[in-house]
């Protein structure tokens, strides 16, 4: 079996008419897993015991001449921010290093009921705070093109998962650009969709008004199966919207002549990469000989968008990662005497530094006399940003941009200095601070042969048109 | 220097974090770097900007109804055993690091 080709579609193909099973399959990637990840990392955890089995009920179906969901028998992998029943969840930290979740998150259980075989949980940042996932509790992750770069992050064992054929396609998270960076970095393809589209119970909360939970896959088609099953509401998330699911993927083949597609010069300024730019621009003419129409548009406030996003999600994650308290789950410190120290030396020895930071950094954003000039600050002009994005999509269908300014950097190029760190997620926070869905998809490579992303950012709950002009993109490439 | 090494000591105290001596004065630097580069959120003037806490009540709700019966689809009855079952008593305590078979055990909480 030849992996590197291998889609939804072909992979439950092969399953269904019996040229392979689910079971072979799955085997077929763990084989590949032992192989390859020694020297990537991407998974944590591998759940071989409930994938076999899932795999198995797929193989029933398929001898009993049943037709197969619409994922039967297809191997996929989760970050490992997204609880799985029975099978350790660590959110990348040593404080979840033994934590086994008692409940499945929606996402993922709609995956597998839609015939999913779950090969394991991957690598990420430490609560998906990171843009390299150099800040995993357990070990970097490589790039697979690159052994000597990063993957991007925080969904960067998600990333490369997908780039070196160790799962068909995956599920990320994105806060300020934790899906599309590392599939840009990686060379896949990856979705954020609106907020409140994709449920996040289940989801390890980072910052509770930008979390996402999104697919990454090889193509664009694989991504929109993959979205169209997992989206919609769900009881068990209040802030998952009360809005009709579109079939993705019956909407991909729809001509994108005509459609207008706006260009923000915020996006093109100081800090992008020659390189990256001459391909991003190849690729907006490529989409205008489509017969898309390149309309200039303005987003003034852009250059704000990453403090405003360091403030807002800094502050949401200092309120949601108070809760591990090493009473509950999650490690605990011995030898303490009192319920304070425990508190304190709990936290102290199970968070890594990053978190550390930007706890620290929420803390104060949110303390009494800084309240106002930070965190309230931050919460306006993200209304700012936001009325960016509205005024542009009055005369716009879709805004084409970088997903990032560089290609994938060196692992420790930028670890000693988090604002640099920070920076490379400058044109991906603008959506999640939004809520308005986007896509990365591969839009050529730098002379080092690193791959580089194009960015479509689309109108609240519009999906279909951005997959539509990616897979159209895509095509055409 | 905004952040001073008593405000670290401060805001460490309300997160719950001890730190170390090195982590400290590592934190003293990022964290006046980052709000350094934060400060240019005040080239904006917001005056007349309302706050932005979510972006859930503007779109992909009903914008004829008001404040939280936008919402009213994501209410449910006040009820026990509703949508989910509540975990089983063993279940819940299953990844309490120390635990007895009733309650999750903590050091002593009242000094004397």
């Amino acid at each position: 079996m030849d992996l590197t080709s291998l889609t939804i579609g072909a992979a439950r193909s092969a399953v269904q008419e019996r040229k392979t099973t689910a079971l072979e399959l799955a085997e077929a990637y763990y084989a590949h897993i032992q192989k390859e990840d020694g020297q990537i990392g991407a998974f944590l955890t591998l759940s071989k015991e409930r994938a076999l089995e899932q795999a198995d009920r797929m193989d029933c179906m398929a001898a009993e001449g049943k037709v197969l969901p619409p994922l039967g028998g297809v191997p996929v992998a989760i970050k490992d921010v997204m609880s799985t029943r029975g099978v350790r969840t660590t959110a990348g930290s040593r404080i979840l290093e033994k934590y086994i979740p008692p409940y499945d998150c929606t996402a993922v259980a709609r995956l597998e009921a839609a015939g999913a075989v779950v090969l394991g949980k991957l690598n990420c940042d430490e609560f998906a705070m990171g843009s390299s996932n150099e800040n995993s509790g357990y070990h970097p992750v490589r790039n697979p093109r690159d052994l000597t770069r990063v993957p991007g992050g925080s969904s960067g064992g998600a990333a490369a998962a997908v780039a070196a054929d160790m799962a068909v396609v995956t599920l990320g998270s994105d806060t300020g650009g934790s899906i599309r960076q590392p599939a840009s970095f990686c060379g896949v393809v990856g979705v954020l969709p609106t907020y409140g589209r994709v449920s996040r119970y289940g989801l390890i909360a980072f910052a509770s008004s930008l979390d996402h939970i999104g697919p990454l896959s090889k193509t664009v088609k694989d991504a929109a199966t993959v979205l169209r099953t997992i989206a919609g509401r769900d009881p068990m998330d209040s802030t998952s919207a009360d809005v009709p699911v579109p079939d993705y993927v019956a909407e991909l083949d729809r001509p994108v002549r005509g459609l207008k597609l706006g260009v923000a010069k915020e996006y093109f300024g100081d800090g992008l990469d020659d390189e990256v730019r001459q391909s991003v621009e190849a690729a907006i003419d490529k989409l205008k000989g489509l017969g898309c129409e390149i309309v200039p548009v303005s987003l003034p406030h852009t250059p704000y968008a990453i403090p405003t996003y360091y403030v807002i999600a800094t502050a949401e994650a200092s309120a949601n990662l108070a809760r591990f308290d090493g009473v509950r789950y999650g490690h605990r410190a011995r030898g303490v005497k009192t319920l304070s120290e425990m508190y304190r030396r709990s936290r102290d020895e199970g968070f890594g530094a990053e978190v550390k930071r930007r706890i620290m950094l929420g803390t104060y954003a949110l303390s009494a006399g800084y309240y106002d000039a930070y965190y309230l600050k931050a919460q306006k002009v993200r209304t700012l940003l936001t009325r960016d994005f509205d005024e542009a999509f009055r005369k716009v269908d879709a805004i084409v941009t970088p997903t990032s300014p560089t290609a994938a950097f060196r692992l420790g190029e930028k670890s000693n200095d988090p604002l640099a760190m920070y920076l490379a997620d400058i044109y991906t926070v603008t959506a999640d601070l939004a809520g308005i869905p986007g896509i990365s998809v591969p839009c050529g490579e730098t002379r080092e042969k690193l791959p580089i992303g194009l960015q479509i950012l689309g109108k609240h709950f519009d999906e279909a048109t951005i997959l539509r002009v990616a897979h159209a993109y895509e095509q055409a490439a | 220097m905004k952040v001073t090494d008593k405000d670290v000591a401060y805001v460490a105290e309300l997160a719950n974090l001890d730190l170390t001596d090195e982590e400290r004065s590592g934190m003293l630097r990022d964290l006046n770097s980052i709000l350094d580069y934060v400060d240019r959120l005040n080239q904006l003037d917001t005056s007349d900007v309302p706050p932005m806490a979510q972006v859930s009540d503007r779109y992909g709700v009903d914008q004829a109804k008001q404040g939280s019966e936008r919402f009213a689809y994501a209410s449910r009855e006040d009820i026990v055993e509703g949508l989910r079952k509540s975990l089983p008593h063993e279940e819940a305590l299953a990844n309490a690091p120390d635990a007895d078979e009733e309650f999750f055990r903590v050091p002593k909480v009242i000094e004397r």
